[in-house]
């Protein structure tokens, strides 16, 4: 939930940048884009562009957060300071601690966490350019980054932002509809079986436009799941 | 256009769990056999396996492993096995005769930084124990050792080594594989063969690899 504007949002059924109410901005995936990582990937949704690596299972130290039944997953997701118009001051801030909390509780149910005790596997995820819907672009970049390193998955997670602008739903916000959205929820899940595991909300809807948008988030998220099965697989068919 | 094996992603379903069983790399669930890893299906005596194409070393009984010592304790060695677990390698595992520890100093046998080919004795949980009680096992010398995907390793190898003895005889190296990635080289023309296996390990998933590397080490 945003400022309030006098401007049009939605002008002949269209928005600003000229695209459907459900439509996609134009995305792009790219797998192993950093050497020195298990896995990495990067990936752009319009003019937001994440980048994430993963670590590990490696060995966990500080040895008190080690479990002995299982691996742990930590996650950072971090906003460069050049990413956004006014530059963001760096280091953790209330907002980026709790995008990466909710990015671990996205990701945990996908892994197999428990074949690797004592270990921790880091995923980091940097915004290095933002025009809205961020965490779910680091959601996307951080799925293919672990499927690349070879941490076990029950499935790819697939992320993706909903919203309502002017009465109309809408999906996956730009950084301007974000600000005067009158609602916009964040959404990830994993598609074999359709579980949600990240769903958040910031302003009013009613029952009934919830579901209209989770109905244009499921159909979009089929997309971006191809979308991510190909990149996996562009890796290796060179 | 190479040819490529096909290539299984995670969370993908690869069989039905009636008629096939769910062997390394899968799980099932609601009757179906389900992908753990990006890689290779293998099907093997009503069996289905995923060899992953990347991925950390999990240790497991009987392996044969290439290890750096990176600390002595009073009665063993720190070993790095390049796997997310330190391994332990006891005195008595390594050393025949008696040795008083009071008078005796055991980094005299194996000191930080040497290299040793062992063989995996017990895996609990993290806890993993080497032994040097095998044929194979002794203290590498005078190679370089270079990083490889374990889960590529019996690539690397090929059908019962006929990958690695073409690479040993093209190049003049002794060459040993640890199971854990590691590789160890030694000989003529190193360079020419840590080449040649870093090309395997990126190219695993090609068919008709063997051919390729030979007309590669024949020019």
């Amino acid at each position: 939930m945003g400022m309030k504007t006098e401007e049009k949002m939605i002008i002949k059924g269209r928005r600003l940048d000229g695209r459907e109410p459900d439509e996609l901005r134009e995305i792009e995936m790219k797998v192993g884009v950093i050497p020195n990582a298990n896995g990495s990937a990067q990936v752009s949704f319009g003019n937001t562009v994440a980048i994430a690596g993963v670590y590990g299972p490696r060995l966990l130290h500080p040895k008190h957060l080690q479990r002995a039944d299982t691996a742990i997953l930590q996650c950072r997701y971090n906003m460069a300071p050049f990413s956004v118009d006014e530059r963001a001051s760096p280091g953790p801030s209330r907002r980026s601690i709790e995008i990466s909390k909710v990015t671990r509780l996205a990701l945990e149910p996908a892994l197999f966490l428990e074949e690797y005790p004592e270990t921790v596997v880091d995923v980091y995820i940097e915004i290095l350019q933002a025009d809205g819907s961020t965490r779910v672009t680091g959601i996307n970049a951080a799925s293919l980054a672990l499927a690349d390193a070879g941490v076990p998955m029950r499935d790819l997670v697939v992320a993706l932002s909903g919203g309502k602008i002017d009465e109309t739903p809408i999906i996956d916000l730009n950084g301007k509809e974000d600000n005067y959205s009158v609602a916009d929820i964040p959404f990830a899940f994993m598609p074999r079986k359709k579980e949600i595991t990240l769903l958040q909300m910031d302003g009013l809807l009613t029952p009934d436009e919830i579901k209209s948008i989770f109905k244009n988030l499921l159909k979009a998220g089929q997309t971006i799941y191809e979308m991510q099965k190909q990149a996996l697989r562009k890796k290796y068919e060179e | 256009m190479k040819k490529v094996r096909k290539i299984i992603l995670p969370g993908e379903i690869v069989g039905n769990a009636k008629d096939k069983r769910s062997s390394y790399g899968t799980f099932v669930e609601e009757g179906n056999i389900v992908s753990k890893f990006l890689g290779i299906l293998r099907e093997s005596g009503g069996y289905l396996s995923v060899i992953p194409l990347s991925g950390v070393y999990i240790p497991r009984k009987q392996d044969k492993v290439i290890g750096f010592i990176t600390d002595v304790e009073r009665m063993g060695w720190i070993v790095d096995i390049n796997s997310p677990w330190q391994a332990f390698l006891s005195l008595s595992e390594a050393v025949d005769e008696f040795i008083d520890l009071k008078r005796f100093d055991i980094s005299k046998f194996y000191d930080v930084g040497d290299i040793v080919y062992a063989q995996v004795s017990d895996v609990k949980r993290g806890d993993v124990q080497l032994t040097m009680r095998t044929p194979m096992a002794r203290k590498l010398k005078d190679g370089v050792t270079i990083k490889i995907t374990p889960s590529k390793v019996p690539r690397l190898i090929g059908k019962e080594g006929s990958m690695i003895n073409i690479v040993k005889e093209k190049t003049g190296t002794t060459i040993r594989v640890g199971q854990n990635g590691v590789v160890w080289i030694s000989g003529e023309k190193v360079e020419k063969a840590i080449k040649v296996i870093k090309m395997i390990d990126e190219k695993a998933h090609i068919i008709g690899l063997t051919d390729e590397i030979s007309k590669l080490l024949s020019d």
